[in-house]
């Protein structure tokens, strides 16, 4: 590993996107749908041709040595797309023959990864018999076959129950824990939050924060978050609440009044009464505390999801 | 983690790549040959058994038809091994994606896709011609002396559909498939010379000349000329050069088309 630590690679996509990610590093890009977050992984992994910049995987070009970088990568899309016309061990053997590994060497380790994912007794079947969460494992188990030094997830949860997706978090803990450079997409906070040791926050192709997940959670801005929302505009309060003693600030969306609050639920009546006092009623009520999502709506003004 | 992978040779992944192939078509062979070959069976049935046997068509007919039926097989079968899984590859399944991860140039993914085509094309052809036989009979002046031309008349006949296929299957919408079969593969059968030799069409001189553009001419009259040289027919040099052109002409727009859809 000592010789491949080139340490850094750059990588420079999407609209000024500047950004490395550290070799053993479990790097997240976390923003909303249509951030560019596939378009940067699809740049990555040499999916996608980008029009201006430079990139580069594990001292590989994206554009110049492709064939180099896809010798580096193991890729887990969005949506499996294992090939359905092969059973699943013969997904990963011949995967592993597109990469040089003979089939012998490729059985064993094939069997060995789907041991360690509990599909062990799966090998033989079709790839349709598998349940949406072991099809994503599958696609761990593929990306992984030919033992790349990168790893790219885009969006692994994406559409799996919150038991095969808890599952899913283990296995990729278990992965970073081997010393892996991981760099997944996400748009769950939650996600984000248990698994990086980084975080890139994207939003319309342009990188909006760039830290770690501790220090970007630390970041966000002060006090509780309230969130009423109302029967009306809820501009026309807004100006009343931010006056209120303890309102750091007070920003309307819509019916939604959004408030950061220096003591928490207690000024919540006095909202109340504020927004009562301009003639709207308040429909339903959110507190939240400083966490990635506070940061994320305070960088966009709106929600992840 | 491996810290210099070692670099795999191209020619190695597109063996992997055809095993693949060959694995996956091999499961499906029954159905590939239903799909490929009913139609020019059930054209042999009529034409080749029924209307003769009706007095409607000589004797003569069978042997300008049976070097047609096999280009049509031929033809059909290259198109449609390519085509079909490009389309469902890249519209909806993305299956093919394992495949781009591979460390190889793009084009060789492609060129893979074309030599698998061929192989089955050659297969369907083979498969139609003992068909034939059966259904038809006795064939009056059939040689298989020229087993060298049958052979590179098949092979440059399957390349030069194949590649057609990748273009065709990467190029065109997948709403668009049954289009596809009604306004490029229907006509090109209908006017390929398959049904009836090239000089026969001396009777509609403008055809004769149009039909030239169509490739599926000179897979049919090639065949002729090396199965049945007594039906009129083109010359063999003719033929052979027409489909390397062409062949040619389809590898470089299968494998621009198929980069296109697989580099965004």
């Amino acid at each position: 590993m000592a010789a491949m630590a080139t340490g850094a690679r750059e990588l420079v996509a999407l609209e000024g996107l500047d950004l490395v990610v550290n070799e053993g590093e479990f790097f997240g890009l976390l923003g909303p749908n249509g951030a560019g977050k596939t378009t940067t992984i699809g740049i990555l992994t040499t999916r996608v041709l980008a029009s201006a910049g430079r990139a580069s995987v594990a001292g590989a070009d994206v554009i110049r040595d492709p064939v180099g970088v896809r010798r580096r990568i193991g890729v887990v899309p969005q949506r499996a797309n294992p090939d359905r016309g092969l059973n699943v061990v013969d997904n990963l053997i011949f995967h592993a023959a597109y990469f040089g590994i003979p089939r012998a060497t490729a059985s064993r380790v094939a069997m060995e990864h789907l041991e360690r994912l509990g599909m062990a007794e799966k090998a033989q079947e079709k790839v349709d018999a598998l349940s949406g969460g072991q099809q994503q494992r599958l696609m761990i188990a593929r990306a992984l076959i030919h033992e790349p030094d990168v790893i790219f997830l885009d969006e692994p949860t994406v559409g799996l129950d919150p038991q095969a997706r808890l599952a899913l978090w283990d296995l990729l803990r278990d992965l970073h824990k081997q010393g892996r450079t991981i760099v997944m997409t996400t748009h769950y906070m939650e996600e984000a939050n248990q698994l990086c040791d980084r975080l890139a926050i994207i939003d319309r192709g342009k990188l909006l924060a760039l830290d770690s997940t501790e220090q970007l959670k630390a970041k966000a801005p002060g006090g509780t978050l309230i969130e009423l929302e109302l029967d009306g505009e809820a501009n026309d309060v807004a100006v009343a609440a931010q006056s209120l003693d303890q309102v750091l600030t007070a920003t309307a969306t819509g019916r939604v009044l959004r408030v950061q609050s220096a003591s928490g639920g207690r000024i919540i009546s006095s909202l109340i009464d504020a927004v009562e006092k301009g003639g709207r009623n308040v429909r339903n009520i959110s507190l939240a505390e400083p966490s990635l999502e506070t940061l994320f709506i305070s960088l966009t003004g709106r929600k992840l999801d | 983690m491996s810290n210099s992978p070692a670099p795999v040779t191209a020619g190695r992944v597109f063996l992997a790549l055809l095993l693949r192939d060959v694995r996956v078509a091999s499961k499906e062979l029954p159905f590939f040959l239903l799909r490929t070959v009913m139609q020019p069976v059930l054209f042999l049935i009529v034409f080749g058994f029924l209307l003769p046997k009706m007095g409607f068509l000589g004797k003569g007919y069978q042997t300008a038809l049976l070097p047609g039926i096999l280009a049509v097989s031929l033809a059909l079968s290259a198109i449609q091994s390519v085509a079909l899984p490009m389309v469902q590859d890249f519209g909806w399944t993305k299956e093919i994606e394992d495949r781009l991860l591979a460390p190889v140039e793009t084009w060789v993914i492609a060129a893979e896709k074309i030599v698998a085509g061929v192989i089955q094309g050659f297969i369907a052809a083979a498969f139609i011609l003992p068909i034939a036989r059966i259904v038809m009979g006795p064939i009056p002046n059939l040689t298989f002396g020229h087993v060298g031309d049958i052979m590179v008349i098949t092979i440059l006949g399957a390349t030069a559909f194949s590649a057609l296929g990748m273009w065709l299957g990467t190029g065109i919408a997948p709403q668009q498939i049954g289009l596809m079969f009604s306004v490029i593969i229907a006509p090109m059968m209908f006017f390929g010379c398959a049904y009836y030799p090239w000089r026969g069409l001396d009777v509609v001189p403008v055809l004769k000349y149009i039909v030239l553009i169509n490739p599926l001419v000179y897979v049919a009259e090639g065949m002729r000329a090396s199965l049945t040289p007594e039906v009129p027919h083109m010359p063999f040099p003719v033929t052979m050069v027409a489909l390397l052109v062409v062949a040619a002409l389809f590898w470089i727009a299968g494998l621009r088309s198929f980069r296109k859809r697989a580099i965004g």
